[in-house]
């Protein structure tokens, strides 16, 4: 299937909405185990992640160890943002892995789990993802650009145990957030 | 006539609008020349320090900025300082640093101790509290010799004995 005609109803399980944990909680720094996306604990926590991103404002992604759960996977979801160009709605990926990225650009992100922060990261624009869709296993690669393109580096990078902190460009690109959602 | 020398001021203390402008009146009145500055806000206080060039003695550029002092509530200071101009000819790259964790004492002598015993020269620094997360990010010379990767892990692992996160690379250059 396309990654675009996913939605989080393919999971058959009504997500809960978790609290989210804030650095320094370890688990925010700690690499996350890779998961069996078939698991029902993995699909439960997969409808999870996406009710609390929908609950979260300006939320246009979540990882796992973002609620306090060490296991490689995240939600996306860029489709109501203004600087998104290409755009594949809804989805969750399990054991997401960059395979190919280009043409890096910088730009600022906040980020749920570092609240009072944001930051200036290079992150490149053109992006090929390789994941598991929850639930199905099914492997999926997922083309984009701009801001998904961030979005889901910055996710990927949560599954490692990186924040955006540990990619900022320099001494002077960490601000005080100047505006809440 | 005498030698050009350079005068390094700062002023720290209560913030308030026009410091900056007082104090840089101050010099100008002198026919100073700013050569480098720098400012900003630690927790609240003003805080700047620039190096002038000119005619001048330090006596005469505290004279000149005592006004600025006059109520208490900031301190000032000017002192000769020698030309540094150069960064020398050792080969260097440039790296960033990324410390966050918990808050608690010694993380920045701890980390920076690290740097230092491979040669790693700091060119910029800044750090951040809010609530329990502190974060400090570096920028950092490190000899062309040094082997940044083992750098990294004697980061990682002096980081680890005081939980926090630890992240070295190598700074992306803008090339047009």
């Amino acid at each position: 299937m396309s990654i675009a005609d996913w939605t989080e109803v393919d999971l058959g399980v009504p997500g809960r909405v978790r609290s989210v944990v804030a650095a320094p909680d370890s688990v925010l720094s700690t690499p996350s185990p890779l998961v069996d996306p078939a698991s029902p604990e993995i699909v439960q926590l997969a409808a999870d992640l996406v009710a609390t991103m929908r609950v979260s404002p300006g939320c246009v992604g979540l990882a796992a160890c973002q609620v306090g759960v060490a296991a490689h996977l995240f939600a996306v979801d860029v489709s109501q943002h203004p600087k998104t160009r290409t755009n594949h709605g809804t989805f969750v990926l399990c054991n997401a892995e960059v395979v190919e990225a280009s043409r890096k650009e910088k730009g600022r992100e906040g980020c749920m789990s570092v609240p009072d922060l944001t930051g200036d990261v290079k992150r490149a624009t053109r992006l090929t993802v390789r994941g598991l869709l929850p639930g199905s296993g099914e492997e999926l690669t997922v083309e984009t650009d701009a801001f998904e393109a961030r979005a889901l580096q910055h996710e990927i990078d949560h599954c490692a145990g990186f924040l955006f902190l540990d990619r900022v460009a320099g001494a002077h690109a960490v601000f005080p957030r100047q505006t809440y959602l | 006539m005498e030698p050009v020398s350079l005068i390094a001021v700062t002023v720290i203390g209560h913030d308030r609008p026009g410091i900056i402008a007082d104090a840089t009146a101050g010099l100008a009145g002198l026919g100073l020349n700013l050569e480098d500055s720098t400012m900003t806000l630690l927790r609240g206080h003003f805080a700047m320090m620039l190096i002038c060039s000119g005619d001048r003695s330090p006596e005469q550029v505290r004279e000149a900025l005592a006004p600025l002092a006059a109520d208490g509530r900031l301190q000032v200071s000017a002192a000769a300082v020698p030309d540094e101009d150069g960064a020398g000819s050792r080969s260097l790259r440039p790296y960033v640093l990324t410390v966050h964790g918990g808050d608690r004492p010694g993380i920045v002598s701890a980390v920076t101790g690290v740097l230092a015993a491979a040669g790693g020269n700091i060119t910029d620094l800044t750090t951040r509290l809010t609530g329990d997360l502190y974060v400090a990010v570096a920028e950092v010379d490190l000899p062309a010799e040094a082997d940044a990767d083992a750098v990294a892990a004697s980061l990682r692992d002096a980081g680890a004995e005081l939980g926090v996160g630890v992240t070295l690379r190598p700074q992306e250059t803008d090339v047009l």
